[in-house]
């Protein structure tokens, strides 16, 4: 417990710093948000009127100050245009891209920790040239450009995919009710078993677009902490005492290997969500990302500022769940805090 | 007495991308039941790569060149991975130096021991629990049943080593090889340790193979020593016999190369020269580069064994 209080206290400065960054940041994109907010048919003095009412034209540290005091209510300000609270919008999203991001995930472990481990335990053989071979094919590709491709032949061509029109077809299905935000989960909460097969069946394409990003990564450090782990003195010990050659695989070395793995997924994970953007353009996923992008093209300063002060909180968290992971796996990560 | 271990005429070379290492060339040792047997030479002699292609875990760039490795009735080279795997833990043991880095640092130590006894002893799942504490105590391990809880960093080196011996120990092999057992532990230790092997073995009627350096250990603990120089078996005899008449050229060097507790610095006295490049073209005697006795006759292939008594043997033409 001691341990968890003292990460907590940790991401302080973290956050403070986010904060600080994120509110500099918006000041420093392109456009005026007085201009734009005006409207069209504005002149110079309504637009000099707006940005009082703003308090745009405040010095930079008042402003800051107004803007850590909203943030202590949980106040993101409004999206210019979306015209609700950001704070709503970006609930409403989040879910949306965090679940197709975990199944990214999933998809992506499943594939490449197996992948990894294979190849560390034939090193420099096919099987290891042939794994290195197709996830570094795999990461090559732009996403966008996979995604368009596994729509054409999985869609179009085979129709054996529903049609890329976001989480849900909604003419054939309504959403589950709201409970987490991830359909999901939703719809087995509600034990709508059609509902969850639709909703996993639109996210199979896009996760797996998503996902063999992440093959790459995931499979090299498995690969490389794996080779390190069967060549540790403790697997020879292992096999000195005559163990069976699984529980040599998995007890001895790939728990062990476990650590740096984990550590790689939490990164892997949040630059997943981030690289949601363009996934979510091509199968008309509801998410943050289609979200961020068409703040930012509006200048839609409280959108972005929200976007990325969230972004960032997420990755806090999310550093601190591999710790805690970490000492999980690893005793003696625990001692040495 | 039988023999519960037999290498004979036992080569072995490592395949590796600067050229063939000869690493063994014609070993042979025996070991008896209950005896305990040393193997000395300094670093890069072969001792260890030999321990390891007892228990038949030798580097996957190592080929066996030729001879035998009989484990009593078993022939070590010829056997599947199986059934070595079945041998290994239950028969035969190995303990290892840097006892902290061999233990599973995130594993339990009493579970590491439950593993062994899992894979070998046929016991009932409840029973592991308080055979593992068992093997703990029987290594003189202070409050065993806390100790089954702890990981390999919350003890010290010496404790770690006796972990080693126990799991080693826990299901009352046959032979036991000890790798360098007492490296990297201070002087205390290393006596309590040493001391703990030699009981355990005079209890168990177990045999021990000691793969050491340090002459001075090897001759207060074993009963036969045999001196490894450059991949080649070079004397064999018992210990007070090797102490007090060493017959080959690098057993007397070694002997004063070797610290006593009346010896001073100035008194030692350092081997000339090193161990021969073994990828390169060797002499039938590969300590002749260094050997102030070398004689023509040293160099007419093969070199044979000399019987000092029935139990002294040296690989030398001019013993001393």
């Amino acid at each position: 417990m001691a341990f968890l209080w003292k990460r907590l206290l940790g991401t302080i400065p973290s956050l403070l710093g986010v904060i600080v960054v994120t509110f500099l940041l918006s000041h420093a994109l392109p456009g005026d948000p007085a201009a734009y907010f005006a409207g069209p048919a504005a002149n110079a003095a309504s637009i000099a009127e707006v940005r009082t009412k703003l308090g745009l034209d405040q010095p930079l540290p008042v402003q800051f100050l107004r803007y850590v005091g909203d943030l202590a209510h949980g106040d993101l300000g409004n999206s210019l245009t979306t015209g609700q609270a950001v704070t709503t919008d970006l609930l409403q999203r989040l879910p949306a891209s965090l679940e197709l991001t975990f199944y990214a995930l999933v998809f992506a472990v499943a594939l490449a920790i197996p992948m990894g481990v294979w190849a560390a335990t034939k090193p420099d053989s096919l099987v290891d040239h042939l794994c290195r071979a197709s996830v570094s094919v795999a990461a090559a590709f732009p996403t966008f450009f996979v995604g368009l491709l596994l729509v054409y032949i999985f869609y179009f061509l085979l129709d054996i995919a529903p049609e890329p029109v976001g989480r849900l077809n909604e003419i054939l299905y309504t959403a589950p009710p709201h409970v987490t935000g991830a359909y999901t989960l939703d719809a087995l909460i509600a034990g709508d078993f059609a509902t969850f097969r639709a909703c996993l069946a639109q996210l199979v394409l896009p996760a797996i677009s998503l996902g063999l990003f992440a093959l790459a990564p995931i499979a090299r450090i498995t690969r490389a902490s794996m080779l390190q782990a069967l060549g540790s003195d403790f697997t020879r010990t292992a096999r000195a005492g005559g163990l069976p050659r699984g529980k040599i695989l998995i007890t001895y070395a790939f728990r062990n290997a476990l650590l740096p793995v984990s550590n790689v997924l939490g990164m892997v994970f949040s630059f997943l969500l981030g690289s949601n953007v363009l996934i979510e353009q091509v199968y008309g996923w509801q998410g943050i990302g289609a979200y961020a992008v068409t703040a930012v093209l509006a200048s839609d300063y409280a959108a972005v500022q929200g976007f990325v002060l969230m972004m960032a909180v997420l990755y806090v968290l999310l550093n601190l769940l591999v710790d805690l992971l970490g000492t999980v796996i690893d005793p003696r990560v625990r001692f040495e805090a | 007495m039988t023999a519960q271990l037999t290498i004979e005429d036992f080569s072995l070379v490592f395949r590796t991308r600067h050229g063939t290492v000869r690493a063994l060339e014609d070993v042979s040792l025996s070991v008896e039941r209950g005896e305990i047997v040393g193997v000395v030479g300094e670093s890069g002699s072969g001792k260890s790569v030999l321990a390891y292609a007892v228990m038949g875990l030798q580097d996957a760039a190592a080929r066996v060149q030729g001879g035998r490795i009989l484990f009593g009735g078993l022939d070590m080279l010829g056997a599947g991975e199986q059934a070595l795997a079945d041998v290994r833990g239950r028969e035969l043991a190995m303990i290892f130096q840097s006892p902290r880095t061999a233990l599973n640092p995130i594993r339990k130590v009493g579970a590491q021991i439950e593993d062994i006894l899992r894979e070998h002893a046929n016991l009932p799942s409840r029973e592991l629990r308080k055979h593992a504490i068992a093997a703990l105590a029987r290594v003189r391990i202070p409050d065993p049943e806390r100790r089954y809880n702890a990981y390999p960093f919350e003890l010290s080196g010496g404790m770690c080593q006796r972990v080693m011996i126990a799991m080693a120990l826990a299901c009352s092999p046959f032979l036991l090889i000890a790798d360098e057992p007492t490296t990297g532990l201070d002087v205390t230790t290393q006596a309590v340790i040493m001391d703990l092997i030699r009981d355990m073995s005079r209890d168990q009627r177990m045999s021990t193979l000691l793969i050491t350096h340090d002459l001075g250990l090897a001759g207060e603990y074993c009963d036969r020593i045999a001196v490894m120089h450059a991949g080649h078996m070079v004397e064999i005899a018992p210990v007070e016999e090797l102490l007090s008449r060493p017959a080959h050229p690098y057993t007397r060097q070694l002997l004063a190369a070797t610290p006593t507790p009346r010896s001073t610095v100035e008194g030692l006295v350092s081997i000339p020269g090193q161990l021969p490049d073994l990828r390169r073209d060797l002499p039938p005697c590969r300590f002749s580069a260094r050997c102030e006795r070398h004689v023509a006759l040293c160099d007419e292939a093969p070199l044979p064994w000399t019987s000092l008594s029935a139990t002294h043997l040296v690989r030398c033409r001019v013993p001393l």
